[in-house]
């Protein structure tokens, strides 16, 4: 018989077996560029055995100062940056920005606009939540759903194209409106790519949600209670899974969600499996509420999509090229942009990870004073410690996941 | 002092007579400017009080106002989740040696945000349990999000670390 690798001592009296044995706290360094997580992030994790006792997690490898860059340049050179923050919902971010300058400015959009905007913001949350499943099935070792995950993805962002004219990075939300209303065709395109990701999302399930191997790796672990999620200010879908249905499109509604009909799924546990349950759910009143939006711009029919006001409003191009007025104007739009009245606000939108606020002061000038962005992500992940407390190292993947941090949001 | 109208800040004006410097609604957002020695007092008020149960302190930031005196100012975004109402609260700053009671014992999602604003401001916070950058790497040189620090300064190479 071969001796073991490691062979355990002789017992030397019975006593012995009170004898000390090996109990050094080992230090684990993951990241920041792990392939089991997707996200740039350092955890070092404090380990007793396979338990985990604390861990560090590191952000900022993904920092490239967008506050102040935002504050070196002029309003309208902050929307492309903001598109940047969260890349799987980059028109969430748009939309923040803009109503924070909108409210600085006391403009009110057109209704139009306003549909548009619920529209492409839906689709963004529902490209964020694919990813976010699909993604945590990959890394607990499933390839298939991420398939059906990605799949649908490419399909909603086949449409956020066809809508926006970019598939990520869209920059489609403008100060006082959007860039274009919908496209010939789009309204029956949507419809059935919305039937396809229904079909897509009941295959998701099946091979899923009651998986034995998936349901063993999500529930119970990465546990969270109401009141330590409002300690650390964590909303979204962590949130919710806590059984409190906090969602800033009913609690606080902005562009026209009083007028949508959708329900706000919550959890009971606030376990992983909660989590996973409620972005899926989230998905199809998403997609509940792209229908809405469709039955309405249809009705409202073509139309102007940005507000008349000539702080914010580009003239015409035909008109540019011909008159005198028309091209001073645009001149000082491009080179200087809106002068935004002194004072400040915060605004704060439902983004796919949760409350996603902007907070601008502007001191009357081209240039903003302050553009600071309260990221979801970043705030979302600072409990992650207390989540996993005595859990399993193993524990740390899903929840990381689900957690859904999102490195360019989040290090900004 | 004045509530404009706001029943928040009538209730923090009567319990705070002597604490708050400003207050103001505009655009719908009312704020409270608090003086730094008694922010501790004042958001323990807003926290456990019945009528107000702020039980989420939403974000913390700053802003530099270079060169108006006093240089600095901390803003804090609560939120009710129970009462559905929000509150701004700041504080001002001096720019020598700019430090601000640390608000971790009240909330723990102060701890990562206050670390944020010592790491691009270098204003410290009293009291917290962790002060170290956070975005930014150790070695790094100044904080980058005051007014006087140039977009396009360098910063020394640093080696591999172990």
């Amino acid at each position: 018989m071969a001796e073991p690798h490691f062979p355990t001592p002789p017992l030397e009296s019975e006593d012995d077996f009170e004898r000390d044995l090996h109990t050094e706290h080992q230090l684990l360094n993951m990241g920041p560029s792990h392939p089991a997580t997707h996200g740039t992030v350092k955890f070092l994790v404090e380990l007793d055995g396979e338990n985990i006792v604390n861990i560090d997690v590191q952000v900022g490898y993904l920092h490239r100062g967008f506050e102040k860059e935002c504050e070196s340049g002029t309003w309208y050179q902050c929307i492309p940056y903001t598109d940047r923050l969260n890349y799987n919902s980059a028109v969430l971010a748009n939309l923040g920005f803009c109503l924070a300058v909108e409210k600085l400015l006391e403009i009110e959009t057109p209704e139009r606009c306003q549909w548009l905007r619920v529209l492409a913001s839906e689709l963004s949350r529902l490209g964020d939540h694919l990813t976010r499943c699909g993604a945590a099935c990959l890394e607990l070792q499933a390839m298939t759903p991420f398939l059906y995950g990605i799949e649908a993805r490419e399909l909603t962002w086949d449409h956020l194209e066809m809508l926006c004219g970019a598939r990520v990075t869209s920059n489609y939300i403008r100060i006082g409106g959007v860039k274009h209303g919908m496209p010939p065709g789009f309204p029956d395109s949507c419809r059935a790519f919305i039937a396809k990701t229904r079909e897509l999302l009941r295959d998701f399930d099946a091979v899923v949600t009651s998986n034995r191997i998936f349901v063993d790796r999500l529930q119970g672990t990465g546990v969270i209670d109401r009141d330590t999620c409002l300690a650390y200010a964590v909303t979204g879908p962590i949130l919710r899974s806590t059984g409190e249905p906090l969602d800033l499109r009913k609690q606080q509604p902005y562009l026209v969600y009083e007028q949508i009909d959708f329900d706000v799924p919550v959890g009971t546990v606030g376990d992983n499996y909660d989590r996973y349950l409620v972005c899926v759910e989230e998905m199809h009143q998403t997609l509940r509420i792209v229908e809405q939006c469709l039955v309405k711009l249809e009705e409202l029919g073509p139309g102007p999509v940005n507000v008349f006001d000539p702080r914010v409003r580009w003239p015409a191009k035909g008109r540019v090229f011909n008159h005198m007025e028309e091209l001073i104007q645009q001149f000082k739009s491009v080179t200087e942009g809106p002068r935004v009245p002194a004072g400040e606000g915060y605004t704060a939108i439902e983004s796919a990870n949760g409350e996603l606020g902007f907070y601008l002061v502007s001191d009357g000038s081209a240039v903003p004073v302050k553009v600071r962005c309260r990221p979801p992500s970043f705030i979302n992940l600072a409990p992650m410690s207390e989540m996993l407390k005595g859990a399993l190292l193993a524990d740390l993947i899903p929840t990381f996941d689900f957690i859904n941090m999102i490195g360019g949001e989040c290090d900004r | 002092m004045e509530d404009h109208g706001h029943a928040v800040l009538r209730r923090l004006i009567d319990a705070f007579p002597g604490a708050l410097h400003d207050t103001h609604v505009a655009l719908g957002d009312a704020t409270a400017v608090v003086d730094a020695g008694s922010l501790l007092e004042v958001m323990h008020f807003l926290r456990d009080e019945a009528e107000l149960v702020f039980e989420m302190l939403s974000d913390v930031c700053a802003v530099d106002h270079l060169p108006r005196v006093p240089r600095f100012e901390v803003v804090y975004h609560l939120y009710s989740v129970a009462r559905n109402h929000r509150l701004r609260v700041k504080v001002r700053v001096d720019a020598a040696s700019p430090s601000v009671p640390s608000a971790v014992s009240l909330w723990p999602s102060a701890n990562w945000m206050e670390r944020e604003v010592w790491d691009l401001y270098g204003i410290s916070f009293a009291g917290h349990p962790d002060l170290r950058r956070i975005l930014l790497y150790d070695e790094f040189e100044g904080h980058p999000l005051r007014k006087d620090y140039p977009k396009e300064r360098r910063q020394p190479l640093i080696g591999p670390r172990n």
